[in-house]
């Protein structure tokens, strides 16, 4: 009670003196020119796209000035049956590739995780290829590969290219996510009677299963979304999304390109927050 | 006597938030040169906050910082005349550490010829010699951290910051570094401010603390004055070990206190400030005695039983069931070389201590 | 770890697949492209086995050696705009508050995820005659225009003509850089964040300003991050494609551009190949530089 009147008493004749507190001076985020360059930079990254997006629902064909908001185009490009078709096959694609990269990229991803082998280093190199060399150089190797193979370009051509580079990738992810894997946990399943393959299915496995996850997302993700080596391993009529977009936007500017652009980037954004969704819930629970 | 001269630092209440937590709540001390100031408090209590305050890498909320006379709101860190001893010790790990030395010296255009012999001279001064062109990944703990004191030194800082200096180094060397710091800050001259959370540091090398708990500052006092004389439950039983007792005041008269506790029925101590209502009546454990028989009168007496005796070597930790209701901890020298201990678990013993040597503590 | 040979069954089941679609579906094509580089063209654009460097002695000629040169130079520049953005954008995420951060990397990153060639394109209805920035920028010069008038000088500003923004070297850069931040800015923001940060306040205390802290302290002690992101911007710019082709104008063909020529209208695969090859020398001379630098620099920034 006293102490209460005591602080309201000298509080209130010396109003508290009002004064900007001063940043600490690594606190670079909450400095005006940093917050500039920050806001800059972002805006750098997000005008294209957003533009993009906004005038696919523009109504206009020269869709620079807004005119009004319409969904014609998407409708248009949704009776574009070249553009569905293309869309098809890029989801036919996608999901054979993701399968069989996720099967075969786990595997080798547990194995480089779990054996040690003589030459290991340089193996782990020439798996890593795929993913640093130029995506030019792959697409070019693979079409002198099917040309030599005398195989005719397709989605088959397609698929098997597309399997090859997210193999790598795939099991860069999973043994990412074993490497924080505690081998005491087997050890425990061991030692309470299970055998190998009980302890795989009980213990390793469902560890596991979040880098699978990630890894599947991430190999249909590249899939969905290759141009340079789907540009060379494609042949008529086998036609992807990406390639049909390309010819369209090497045509002319139109709304229709941006309605279908847009729903790819709807479709890579969904599964790509999906995947980031699962990976960051695991990692949470594992941490506690 | 140190009030005469005027303060080096005064800090004027000063209250840091962050969001709706307080870390520092209306702090209000002042520092004085020459000093060795400790900054004692449990983790999480504002200490280092306050430090870094002084340091200049917080701001307060409220409140004004003086150091030698000038106000440092608006200075930055690289503008004031202190300098920090970090925990982790900061040395780059990209520079020799002649070159950490002379960091502070270059970037604030002394001449490069000039910077190097007062490195080197700074390295003298922490025993360090002939070790300037080592890399700081070269160097074990203790040495890391006489380059880093090296280095806050050769800027001859008005007041040099130390923040819990001693945490990051084994046991052995930690009661060799206490003497060093003493000593060097005998050599320099220099105020140090130092945050500690073991009291046993404070106590060693401070001439003077301030203990703070959620952001309030306890009691400022010398390491004598803290243990024998603490102003409150926190301190007594921050610093040291301390056995409480709830009382409740029925009488003052002529400096004696007059306190009804429970168990021990109505005693008397000395006191010398205001005390009403229920109290705490603490002893340390070193002052009280044990004894088979009722001791003599003259002195608090109270009764227990035995549970547990850990022995320690020098000396050994009684634990006693009173009729207080309170477990008491007494110590006891070991003073005659005898296995065969003086009492068991289950003994009945009276407790016993001088009224003088009684604490009186307040809420 | 277990050794192979104590489960030789279970190593086997796990290796082969992925070992065999690898060896098959991409060694074997970098080994055929690499013996049709020593190869020659056929009278119709078929492939003749031969064991000749002549492709390479060609790869080294003035246009394709410009080309090449080209590249080189095309990448340094958009790298380096790269870096000059990725920077404060890095230090900015890495030094934000903590509940900011994981949204504001997220914000760095989506982009990142969003197809590659319809970010290019973008850039295309942006820079077009008929596009956002020439629109813009006949805005200001609308409003200039009214604002001379005002003051009495009509018609300083002459009639607008919409700048050529679209099909040159400078559209090239622009769209590498947005193509390519998020790949520098990644690897920098993981060491900032990592950085002690008690490093950059001793360095305050001890008397230096922020400039002389970034240059003395935390560009040395991020050292690891920055090589790693500028060279893996580097090698992404170096082996571009679709950038140059949709963006860039007929100067402004990079080596991606030309082994697509070859392998396309010119039907010249054994020079294709041969200039494969150059390319992926030239990347893995930067990835090896990159490694070096990462094993020179491990420890700093670790000790202490």
């Amino acid at each position: 009670m006293n102490a209460k009147l005591e602080t309201a008493a000298t509080a209130a004749p010396t109003a508290p003196i009002k004064r900007r507190e001063r940043r600490n001076p690594l606190d670079y985020s909450s400095m005006r020119w940093m917050q500039i360059v920050l806001a800059g930079n972002f805006m750098f990254l997000y005008f294209p796209i957003l533009a993009l997006v906004a005038f696919s629902f523009n109504d206009s064909k020269r869709n620079i000035t807004w005119q009004g908001f319409t969904l014609k185009y998407y409708e248009k490009a949704w009776n574009n049956i070249a553009l569905h078709d293309a869309f098809m096959n890029t989801m036919t694609i996608a999901t054979i590739s993701t399968l069989v990269s996720t099967t075969f990229g786990t595997m080798l991803g547990l194995a480089i995780y779990r054996y040690k082998f003589p030459g290991k280093a340089l193996y782990d190199g020439w798996i890593h290829l795929p993913i640093v060399i130029p995506e030019i150089c792959m697409g070019v190797s693979m079409l002198a590969f099917f040309a030599a193979m005398n195989i005719p370009l397709g989605i088959f051509t397609i698929t098997v290219s597309h399997i090859a580079f997210s193999i790598p990738f795939v099991a860069v992810v999973v043994r990412a996510r074993m490497s924080g894997f505690d081998p005491s946990f087997e050890e425990a399943s061991t030692d309470l009677g299970a055998n190998q393959w009980q302890t795989f299915w009980n213990v390793t496995f469902p560890y596991m299963m979040p880098g699978v996850v990630a890894g599947a997302l991430l190999a249909f993700t590249l899939s969905l979304d290759d141009f340079v080596i789907t540009f060379f391993t494609s042949g008529p009529g086998s036609t992807t999304f990406p390639i049909k977009i390309y010819s369209m936007v090497r045509f002319s500017v139109t709304p229709e390109v941006n309605a279908a652009s847009t729903a790819l980037i709807v479709i890579t954004l969904t599964l790509t927050i999906t995947a980031m969704t699962i990976q960051s819930r695991s990692a949470r629970r594992q941490g506690k | 006597m140190t009030e005469a001269r005027k303060p080096i630092i005064r800090i004027r209440n000063i209250t840091k938030r962050f969001g709706s937590v307080v870390a520092c709540d209306n702090v209000d001390f002042d520092i004085y040169p020459g000093e060795f100031f400790a900054l004692l408090g449990p983790s999480g209590c504002g200490k280092t906050t306050l430090l870094r305050m002084l340091a200049g890498f917080e701001s307060a909320s409220e409140g004004e910082i003086e150091i030698d006379g000038q106000p440092m709101l608006d200075v930055p860190p690289n503008k004031r005349p202190v300098n920090m001893v970090f925990q982790s010790y900061a040395v780059f790990p990209h520079m020799t550490v002649l070159d950490n030395v002379a960091y502070g010296l270059k970037v604030t255009g002394v001449p490069k010829a000039e910077a190097r012999a007062r490195a080197e001279e700074a390295l003298g001064l922490v025993h360090l010699e002939g070790y300037g062109q080592r890399m700081p990944d070269q160097l074990s703990g203790g040495q890391r951290q006489r380059v880093a004191l090296a280095r806050a030194l050769v800027k001859k800082p008005k007041v040099l910051l130390l923040d819990e200096p001693l945490s990051a180094l084994d046991a052995k060397l930690r009661d060799a570094m206490r003497l060093e710091l003493v000593r060097l800050q005998h050599t320099v001259g220099i105020t140090f401010v130092i945050v500690t959370h073991d009291q046993d540091e404070a106590l060693s090398m401070a001439d003077r603390a301030a203990v703070m708990e959620r952001g309030k500052v306890m009691q400022i006092a010398g390491p004598g004055d803290l243990y024998e004389h603490p102003n409150s439950r926190f301190v007594a039983d921050f610093i040291g070990k301390v056995n409480v007792f709830e009382g409740k005041v029925s009488g003052v008269s002529g400096g004696r206190l007059a306190v009804e506790v429970g168990g021990m029925g109505r005693i008397e101590v000395p006191h010398d400030g205001v005390a009403q209502g229920d109290v705490g009546i603490a002893v340390r454990p070193e002052k009280t005695r044990l004894s088979k028989d009722r001791p003599a009168s003259g002195l608090i007496v109270l009764k227990g039983k035995v549970t547990d005796v850990a022995y320690y070597g020098n000396e050994s930790h009684i634990l006693l069931d009173t009729d207080a209701g309170v477990q008491v901890t007494t110590t006891v020298q070991n003073e005659k070389r005898s296995t065969d201990a003086a009492m068991t678990i289950g003994d009945d013993m009276w407790i016993s201590w001088s009224p003088e040597d009684t604490l009186v503590l307040n809420g | 770890m277990e050794d192979w040979r104590k489960s030789k069954a279970a190593f086997a089941i796990f290796m082969a697949p992925a070992t065999f679609w690898l060896l098959l579906f991409f060694t074997v094509p970098l080994a055929i492209i690499w013996v049709y580089s020593f190869g020659e063209r056929g009278p119709q654009g078929q492939t003749e086995l031969a064991v000749s460097l002549e492709n390479y002695a060609r790869a080294v000629e003035w246009i394709p050696l410009k080309i090449l040169w080209k590249s080189l130079w095309i990448a340094t520049i958009s790298t380096v705009i790269c870096l000059l953005l990725g920077f404060p954008l890095a230090m900015g995420v890495a030094f934000a508050p903590k509940r900011w951060k994981n949204p504001l990397l997220l914000i760095v990153i989506l982009p990142f995820w969003t197809n590659l060639l319809i970010r290019t394109y973008a850039w295309i209805a942006i820079l077009r005659i008929s596009g956002f920035l020439n629109f813009g920028l006949e805005w200001a010069h609308g409003l200039l225009d009214a604002g001379f008038g005002v003051i009495g000088m009509p018609g300083l500003m002459g009639e607008f003509q919409p700048l050529e923004l679209l099909y040159n070297n400078s559209a090239v850069i622009v769209g590498l850089v947005y193509v390519n931040l998020p790949f520098l800015v990644l690897p920098l923001y993981a060491t900032l964040e990592k950085l002690d940060k008690s490093y950059l306040e001793a360095s305050l205390d001890l008397g230096a300003g922020q400039w002389r802290t970034f240059f003395s302290v935390t560009v040395p002690l991020t050292m690891p991050g920055i090589a790693s992101g500028v060279l893996l911007a580097f090698i992404l710019s170096l082996g571009t494609f679709l950038t140059p082709d949709l963006l860039g104008g007929t100067d402004s063909m990079m080596i991606g551009n030309l082994i697509a020529q070859e392998f396309g209208p010119s039907r010249d695969w054994p020079f294709g190949s041969a200039l494969s090859f150059v390319l992926m020398y030239v990347t893995f001379f930067v990835l090896w530089l990159r490694a070096t630098v990462a094993s020179r620099s491990s420890g700093v920034g670790e000790a202490g």
